[in-house]
């Protein structure tokens, strides 16, 4: 399968996203630590226009324990995009230093507007409240892992208005024809633009405001953070978000096989006390970014 | 209705773009690229009666032959409209406009965050979805659905 850029789920087939998925159970031994030099002699650029620890590093890992080396452009107010220089030029420039360019940039659309100037790969880290395909792989990648794709019964929990990563993991569940129950406060339910997207793919999909409805029907809970930026009224906001906590007294009543998901970092909506239960799955996702991300390094760099 | 009672006179050589939606003749200058500062001999009737839309615009451009590209835009406003291309005061050429499948600078993305809307250099690109038309913006996937007219460049 040629793949060349990484921009967004919409660009994949779901055979094509099967094909990824099977490619990346492949690196898990990498990921874990085997040793590999498949990607040596390459080189990644990581240019991040927002700042992004976790991914960052998850890619740099991927690419480090394949045998390739990484450059990062660093920080922004220290690099010649304080001079004015736009991203078009400077996808040009690293183009020259790199064989493959990790992107994450505030403005939706850029890392398709790079991929026309850029001359190698482009994968998507992120571009403002856009896409972030790479989350999403990672996180189907979780769920073939840890539960099934098939017949998935799956809830998503939380901010599903602003929360890029919710809208696209719930594009590509349709794909996989997933029965979907999004939960979220009235004020952050998922924007009906979306919904209409989803339906129109033959998703099924209900929506609920409490997490009590939900709990006992579904395999996965997939939660995200609400901001407290949006909203106005601190009060409001406590209010609101206490509905949404997982805690171990509400999994009293989910079912023996549940599987608790969330993209990270997580902040009070998953109790510490949830950790340790036999439930939670949200720090092996984030492992299983890596060897996702070693698949798509591989695949980009045609070296698989 | 006979040539003395017509509001604008046949033209020699050019285009007349007929049946375009009552109220919309402006619009179409503009996506023609057609502006005040324009040498062409340009003729608009608006709001005039028509058999087939009850009202409708009329514009016709001397001397200038429209392609088609340059014409199916003219479908997101006007999707009745039909063209004539005139040589020696004959109809040479009629066709209804089509919508295209893809739409390049002539629509703004309606996000303010789109990297369209910057000053990168790129121009917005949509994706042209025909029924119900509804166009999405191939960077930042949103989609216009409504009050097209408004999003012109």
């Amino acid at each position: 399968m040629m793949l060349h850029h990484i921009i967004s789920m919409r660009d994949f087939s779901r055979d094509e996203i099967d094909i990824i998925l099977k490619r990346a159970q492949e690196f898990e031994q990498f990921a874990r630590g085997k040793k590999s030099d498949m990607l040596s002699g390459k080189i990644l650029a990581t240019l991040f226009y927002e700042p992004s620890t976790r991914t960052r590093l998850s890619f740099e890992t991927a690419m480090k324990r394949l045998g390739g080396e990484v450059i990062d452009l660093g920080a922004i107010e220290s690099s010649s995009v304080v001079k004015g220089e736009n991203l078009a030029d400077t996808i040009r420039v690293v183009g020259n230093y790199a064989d493959v360019i990790v992107l994450r940039h505030p403005r939706e659309g850029a890392a398709r507007m790079a991929a026309e100037y850029s001359k190698v790969p482009i994968i998507n880290a992120g571009d403002g409240a856009g896409h972030h395909p790479t989350q999403t792989l990672l996180d189907l990648y979780t769920i073939m892992r840890e539960s099934s794709l098939s017949e998935l019964k799956i809830a998503l929990i939380g901010d599903l208005k602003y929360g890029r990563t919710v809208h696209s993991l719930a594009y590509a569940l349709s794909l996989y024809h997933a029965d979907m129950t999004l939960v979220s406060p009235v004020q952050l339910q998922m924007p009906d633009m979306i919904k209409k997207d989803l339906k129109k793919r033959g998703a099924v999909i209900t929506e609920t405001t409490k997490i009590e409805d939900v709990i006992g029907n579904v395999n996965v809970l997939y939660v995200t953070r609400i901001q407290k930026e949006r909203f106005p009224d601190p009060a409001e906001y406590q209010k609101v978000a206490g509905s949404y906590r997982v805690t171990e007294e509400l999994l009293k009543y989910a079912r023996e096989n549940l599987i608790i998901m969330h993209p990270l970092p997580r902040v009070d909506e998953i109790d510490p006390d949830v950790d340790g239960t036999k439930f939670a799955r949200y720090f092996e996702q984030s492992f299983y970014g890596v060897p996702v991300r070693m698949a798509l390094l591989a695949m980009a760099l045609e070296a698989v | 209705m006979t040539e003395k009672e017509m509001r604008v006179r046949p033209i020699k050589h050019g285009t007349v773009i007929d049946h375009i939606t009552a109220g919309q003749a402006l619009n179409v200058l503009r996506i023609l690229g057609i502006h005040g500062t324009t040498r062409a001999v340009v003729s608009v009737a608006m709001n005039v009666p028509s058999g087939v839309l009850g009202l409708k615009d009329i514009v016709k451009v001397e001397d200038r032959e429209l392609e088609e590209e340059e014409v199916d835009r003219i479908s997101l406003i006007a999707p009745n409209a039909t063209i004539n291309i005139i040589r020696d005061f004959e109809v040479i050429e009629k066709h209804r406009v089509d919508l295209p499948e893809r739409l390049e600078g002539v629509v703004k993305c309606a996000n303010p965050n789109c990297i369209s809307n910057t000053n990168e250099p790129v121009i917005s690109k949509f994706a042209v979805n025909k029924k119900p038309v509804e166009l999405r913006c191939i960077y930042c996937d949103h989609v216009i659905s409504e009050g097209i007219a408004e999003h012109l460049i």
